[in-house]
């Protein structure tokens, strides 16, 4: 039987060169949910994101994906990455990239057909840039660039989506735009996590979220979860003990 | 035996070299890995002279061996450097660069000296190259390294494009990117340690590099980037080749990369420095005659609709410094129509005015959104409206219109198109 849990993480902790950066996090999230992950600057957002698909190496803990290892759920899984990560003058297409989406269905040595095409012209019209399709991206603005990326994902056919800062640079019109896109893939039954910065927009974009800062805060219902009280946790400086636990273990000296 | 002659086995052997070369470091320029290959090229010295001393002989299968394995070595340690060491990637390339180039000369000295069977000095050739002595099992292999990179790419083709583009999303789809990773710069280093004996081992990198990097001025499609470095690569090699009568051969297939690229850098369209200058002078003679334009309509408008000569003395106290330019800008518009000269008088013609009113139009529509939607100074709207408004995109200037026309900000729209007499389907463009 199927499990409804999208995303379970079992005491997790990420090191990057030894220095933890994110300590014993623990958690479950339901389907069909959009959760925010929300925390301050080096609090370990995209870590966790990254940990997830297994872009970096878990120092210890294990990551399911509706009941299984990450591994053997990985065409579940969407993923649209930081916009900077990117070289924006490499020589392809906005369609090109788009495709890209299809690859790691299509697997080895089998390029993308008719069906892949139509599908990538399907995605590119969810996010508004069917017209764009035959445009260099070096030509795009950020909110353009954005939505690329963002059709990308559509075209894996996902159940499970990670998305890191799909906000940052974009207007606001694009980002209301993208919000709704992200709100009908939910009312679709995808469960769509979000690295988010503006505060404000929580309680109307999410429905779930995770707080963050270097470690686990809460996760759960916005309603319960978003309290000013966990806020205070969440911003209220860091917690210094771990800072410099994370450093000594960097050092590899004791802290006392 | 092949039955070619020497010339045309080199000939055809740089041009190999060139192809693959072109191909295969295309990916390491994009990866942004081209110092990789010029450390693999200078680090491979030692391995050449140690395969040698051993071998005693200059069969480039047994010398290309020895080549690649002390290439991967430099590669290993540096790698380990960067890891473990404060050491930053263009340091540790660096380092590992001179550090096993200079082992390689006193390897290559003392292999030199001691003259082990009599042949070694075809062993000097690898440090500027020289395919004097290109022998037929010499190109066999150069044709082998050829088609297996060619095959490669073919085969990976999406695969190395996804990997170049976005090396997180593809290991986030499952793909081995590191395997991939190492398999395109395996492609490079094939190559580069085939072509030392060529175009030799400081000279090596620029074969990598340049092809790629000159079809880039050119393209901005994957597909064709890497046909046309393998194209570019090519003739690179080939025509090098042929310059070479009498001159040391690498440096002159370098050469003919270098002009290659210097040609693509000056008139590559778009990218190249001629069509950017042509491009921007186009541009400023536009807004110079736009001002112009502009500045008859301004001293016009107060006798609308009538349209009244304006004197050269009036438009230089309304904007022009320099008598001569204004001339000149005036002749330029009436060769195109824009205007009436009569001795010192100007006139817009009906299609000046019509241009007239478009380019006055679009000045003030900035000028109303700067002051009423960012809140700018009325004495300093001018100024930017002046810089931004002549590279304005048509689809926003519509955008603009519309949003002034909502906020009721815009008289009613002067050149209002009629609905057509006729029936618009009739006209057979059925698209």
């Amino acid at each position: 039987m199927p499990s409804s849990i999208a995303l379970e993480i079992h005491d997790m902790t990420v090191a990057y060169h030894r220095r933890p950066v994110l300590w014993d996090v623990d958690l479950q999230v339901p389907e069909g949910k959009l959760v925010g992950v929300i925390g301050p600057n080096g609090a370990g957002k995209t870590t966790l994101i990254k940990a997830v698909l297994g872009l970096v190496p878990l120092a210890s803990g294990k990551v399911e994906i509706y009941g299984q290892p990450y591994q053997d759920q990985r065409h579940l899984v969407g993923y649209v990455p930081q916009r900077e990560s990117v070289d924006w003058d490499f020589p392809v297409t906005v369609r090109d990239v788009v495709l890209m989406g299809t690859y790691g269905r299509l697997g080895w040595f089998r390029r993308p057909r008719r069906p892949e095409r139509e599908l990538a012209e399907a995605c590119l019209e969810q996010v508004g840039m069917a017209s764009f399709a035959r445009r260099q991206i070096r030509q795009l603005s950020g909110g353009q660039q954005q939505r690329v990326f963002l059709a990308r994902a559509l075209a894996e056919q996902a159940q499970v989506y990670f998305l890191d800062e799909p906000f940052a640079g974009v207007d606001a019109a694009t980002e209301s735009a993208i919000v709704d896109l992200l709100q009908s893939m939910r009312s679709a039954g995808k469960t769509v996590f979000v690295v988010h910065h503006d505060l404000q927009t929580v309680r109307e974009y999410f429905d779930w979220v995770i707080l963050l800062n270097m470690r686990l805060v809460a996760c759960g219902a916005v309603g319960d979860t978003f309290t000013p009280e966990n806020m205070q946790k969440t911003y209220g400086g860091r917690l210094t003990i771990l800072d410099e636990a994370a450093e000594a273990m960097r050092n590899r000296e004791p802290v006392r | 035996m092949t039955g070619l002659s020497l010339s045309d086995k080199v000939t055809i052997g740089a041009a190999l070299l060139g192809g693959a070369a072109g191909v295969a470091g295309t990916f390491a320029v994009l990866r942004r890995r081209s110092l990789v290959g010029d450390m693999l090229a200078h680090a491979s010295l030692p391995g050449v002279c140690i395969a040698f001393a051993i071998t005693g002989s200059r069969d480039l299968l047994g010398l290309s061996i020895g080549a690649l394995v002390s290439g991967l070595l430099a590669i290993g340690l540096m790698t380990l450097v960067v890891r473990w060491t404060r050491t930053k990637e263009d340091a540790a390339i660096g380092i590992m660069l001179s550090g096993f180039f200079g082992l390689g000369i006193v390897l290559l000295s003392v292999v030199t000296r001691s003259s082990l069977g009599g042949g070694s000095a075809g062993l000097s050739s690898y440090i500027f190259g020289e395919p004097g002595n290109m022998v037929d099992s010499d190109l066999y292999t150069l044709v082998g390294v050829g088609l297996g990179v060619l095959l490669l790419v073919l085969l990976f083709y999406k695969e190395f494009k996804l990997v170049s583009f976005d090396h997180e999303f593809a290991k986030s789809q499952g793909w081995p990117t590191l395997a991939l990773d190492l398999a395109m710069m395996t492609a490079v280093a094939l190559v580069t340690i085939i072509g030392l004996p060529i175009v030799g081992v400081i000279l090596m990198a620029a074969m990598i590099i340049l092809p790629g990097a000159t079809a880039r001025m050119w393209t901005n499609r994957f597909n064709v980037l890497l046909i046309l470095a393998g194209v570019i690569g090519a003739t690179t090699g080939a025509v090098g080749v042929r310059f070479s009568s009498g001159l040391p051969t690498g440096p002159t297939i370098v050469l003919t990369g270098a002009a290659l690229f210097v040609a693509s850098i000056l008139f590559a369209p778009e990218q190249g420095v001629v069509a950017r200058v042509w491009n921007e002078t186009r541009l400023r003679f536009r807004v110079a005659r736009e001002h112009l334009l502009r500045s008859l309509y301004e001293l016009n408008e107060p006798n609308f609709p009538r349209l009244a000569p304006t004197t050269f003395q009036q438009l230089l106290a309304h904007r022009y410094a320099q008598p001569w330019m204004l001339r000149w800008l005036v002749d330029q518009s009436e060769n195109r129509g824009l205007v009436a000269v009569r001795g010192d008088q100007v006139t817009l013609t009906p299609l000046g005015f019509r241009r007239a009113a478009e380019a006055t139009r679009t000045h003030r529509m900035w000028e109303i959104y700067m002051m009423e939607f960012a809140g700018s100074a009325p004495d300093h709207v001018d100024r930017s409206a002046d810089a931004v408004e002549h590279l304005l995109p048509e689809s926003l200037l519509l955008e603009l219109e519309a949003r002034l026309a909502r906020e009721g900000r815009l008289p009613a729209i002067a050149t209002e198109v009629p609905a057509s007499p006729h029936d618009l389907a009739s006209e057979g463009n059925s698209s």
